[in-house]
């Protein structure tokens, strides 16, 4: 059962026992989002668990999940609320077909913008939340909508009530968890960091990146999860396009594990090198220098 | 100031709440940079009430979450909390305060006349300038290295007239459609049919809607481009001005984003903000080495993506050639176009033989002059078609 937590201390034991090893930051971001009440706006590398924080704090509470993705284009429509006009067509058809009287218009009008044909977006789920735990909303990767999503996203996060016209006002009676993910393609608006607490989300230190590692690659060995999370730590000291994140990490060990695969050596790095390093330039770079740093960091390790 | 605030922590600690000491150190914060909005403070208070101050983290990691909201001003604030909480030297603190002043003026005659007195000096040269005023013409074309301040001056006012108007692209954005297309708008469809007791007479229709490219300016401002880095800020501060979505990095010693110095700020005082955190401005130019910088931090994961980039440099680099050759290529990938500004293309018998130049040419989609604020005005035209 979810109960407030009383110190940063007791959010990085309850995300554990979910499956999510937070650093002090993140624990204390999500310390005071949860007893401030604040959006949470976590911006960092992709692959470096922002989404999945998300996730595990969902679970935590016991509530649901509530996604936003973001995307181009995104507008009220498919954020908030919409109505479903195939069915009020359908329903005007109906009405037509078995006589309703001109008189009863207004009537008609009334049930068309009910709430049977309102199609219920993420945003109202999340407001209008009825269940007994705290819901969490994740609007993911706000950085891709477009700027004016985010002055109507900072409206509904500013008080968590929304007013559909034909219905009247929806006021959330516990307002979610909310946090807010970005890729920071381009700035997030000043006024939308305001409202939220931010958290820049960096690459876990070695310890960290083993207890992730064997956390959550089922039956991998300490050793390997050690050496795993030694060489990812260097091929990010090697200046590549796309340093890996920690779900590469996570994925590489994955591939190991299947692979049967209780010791890293060079061989089995160049043979799986593509669950890691997604460019080219990169797996040339890890295979022509990076290579004798790597196998170094196995052997510190 | 940080004296300030440094003084009055000692004692007061002691007997103060939180919230002097929230407040104390937002103002050190600001201090050395950093934009903290009051709102922010508050949250600081509120969270400081909640957890109190005796625990070094705790107060570290609720600043860091309440008061910043861009990992660039992680530096600056892990400098400001050593100073303020941890009684620390501030010696990395002085540094980042007075900007340093470098002038990049061009060499303007008045300025070899040995005259001490320059408001003497000004007077003295006052009609000469004023037949120039007149001379636009001839200004327009005129090399910046040749122009003296006053008629620098005169063209930075000039350059506010010019127009800058977006390359657009199709957004995924649905409009209402006068024509019919395969998107019908159910929504207007059937707010028109209770218009008409409930019979959709008019179909209505949405299609996409089209939206400007991002335009990005990359400006070299190493120690070769002096002459021309002035005027060419100034052409960066008219674009981010006269339109939306454009971003401004200066490129050539090191990264730095200057768009919101160039949103409101003086543009000099960017260009000098941007002079001021090179470390070694004799160092040379590190053309390939802060292009990359550009790609992993900006370019590659969306500024430059679908965008108009523009490079606005010389071409000199000490760099290897192999690295300025491979980041163009990579940065070339991902842009709509790639433009490259030259402001020594003009000379007469011009070759882009300086092996920056050459190894960045065959990832470039146009290459343009930029010496005058004629070239700039094609410049303009280029980056808008």
């Amino acid at each position: 059962m979810f109960s407030h937590p009383a110190t940063p201390d007791d959010v990085r034991v309850a995300l554990a026992e979910q499956g999510y090893l937070p650093d002090d930051g993140i624990a204390m971001s999500v310390f005071l989002a949860v007893t401030m009440g604040r959006p949470l706006l976590l911006e960092g590398d992709a692959g470096v668990g922002k989404t999945e924080l998300a996730k595990a704090l969902a679970s935590w509470t016991g509530g649901e999940l509530i996604r936003l993705q973001c995307y181009e284009g995104i507008d009220a429509t498919q954020a908030l609320y919409e109505w479903d006009y195939t069915r009020q067509l359908l329903h005007l058809r109906t009405a037509e077909a078995i006589g309703v009287s001109a008189t009863d218009g207004a009537a008609l009008e009334d049930e068309l913008y009910s709430d049977r044909f309102l199609i219920r977006r993420p945003l109202l789920r999340a407001i209008g939340y009825d269940g007994e735990a705290l819901p969490v909303l994740l609007i993911d990767e706000v950085d891709r909508a477009d700027d004016e999503f985010e002055a109507f996203l900072l409206e509904v996060l500013s008080d968590y009530s929304v007013t559909v016209p034909e219905l009247g006002t929806i006021t959330a009676a516990t307002p979610p968890l909310v946090v807010i993910t970005s890729n920071r393609t381009r700035d997030v608006h000043d006024a939308l960091k305001r409202r939220c607490l931010y958290h820049w989300v960096a690459h876990p230190d070695l310890d960290r990146e083993v207890e992730i590692v064997r956390l959550r690659v089922d039956g991998i060995d300490e050793i390997l999860a050690r050496q795993v999370a030694a060489a990812v730590a260097a091929m990010r000291d090697l200046g590549l396009y796309k340093p890996p994140g920690v779900a590469e990490t996570i994925d590489w060990g994955t591939a190991l594990g299947k692979l049967g695969t209780s010791i890293l050596d060079e061989t089995t790095i160049a043979a799986t090198l593509g669950t890691v390093l997604k460019y080219r330039e990169d797996q040339d770079r890890v295979t022509e220098v990076g290579i004798d740093m790597i196998m170094a960091a196995i052997e510190g390790a | 100031m940080p004296e300030v605030a440094l003084t009055s922590t000692a004692e007061e600690a002691m007997r103060t709440p939180a919230e002097r000491m929230a407040v104390g150190f937002a103002r050190v914060l600001r201090g050395v940079g950093v934009s903290v909005p009051v709102s922010r403070v508050t949250n600081f208070v509120e969270a400081l009430t909640r957890l109190g101050i005796d625990q070094r983290d705790h107060v570290y990691w609720a600043g860091r979450s309440t008061l910043l909201g861009d990992p660039e001003d992680l530096t600056a604030y892990d400098r400001a909390f050593a100073v303020f909480w941890e009684h620390r030297s501030a010696t990395g603190l002085s540094v980042q305060l007075p900007p340093i002043t470098i002038t990049l003026a061009t060499d303007a005659p008045e300025d070899d006349d040995g005259d001490p007195d320059g408001d003497g000096q000004r007077e003295a040269h006052g009609p000469t300038l004023r037949v120039r005023y007149s001379d636009v013409e001839t200004l327009r074309e005129k090399d910046f290295v040749q122009c003296s301040d006053a008629e620098l001056a005169e063209l930075h006012r000039l350059m506010g007239s010019l127009k800058f108007t977006s390359t657009t692209r199709p957004s995924r954005r649905l409009v209402p459609a006068r024509k019919r297309t395969r998107r019908p708008d159910l929504a207007r469809t059937v707010r028109r049919a209770l218009a008409t007791g409930g019979e959709p007479i008019r179909r209505e229709f949405r299609a996409t809607d089209r939206r400007p490219r991002r335009l990005v300016l990359l400006l070299d401002v190493s120690g070769s481009m002096e002459p021309y880095a002035r005027a060419l800020i100034r052409f960066a501060h008219a674009a981010v001005v006269g339109r939306t979505r454009v971003e401004a990095f200066t490129i050539g010693t090191r990264l730095t984003r200057v768009t919101r110095e160039l949103t409101s700020r003086d543009p000099d005082a960017a260009l000098r903000g941007a002079a001021a955190s090179v470390q070694d401005w004799s160092g040379g130019t590190r053309l390939g080495q802060t292009l990359r910088e550009f790609n992993d931090q900006w370019g590659v994961r969306g500024h430059a993506r679908g965008a108009v980039v523009v490079v606005l440099s010389d071409g000199w680099d000490r760099g290897t050639p192999e690295l300025l050759s491979e980041q163009m290529e990579r940065l070339h990938r991902v842009t709509y176009r790639l433009v490259w500004v030259n402001p020594l293309k003009h000379t007469p018998g011009y070759a882009p033989l300086a092996r920056g130049m050459a190894a960045a040419l065959p990832h470039v989609d146009e290459f343009v002059e930029g010496h005058s604020f004629d070239s700039l005005t094609r410049l303009a035209e280029v980056i808008s078609a």
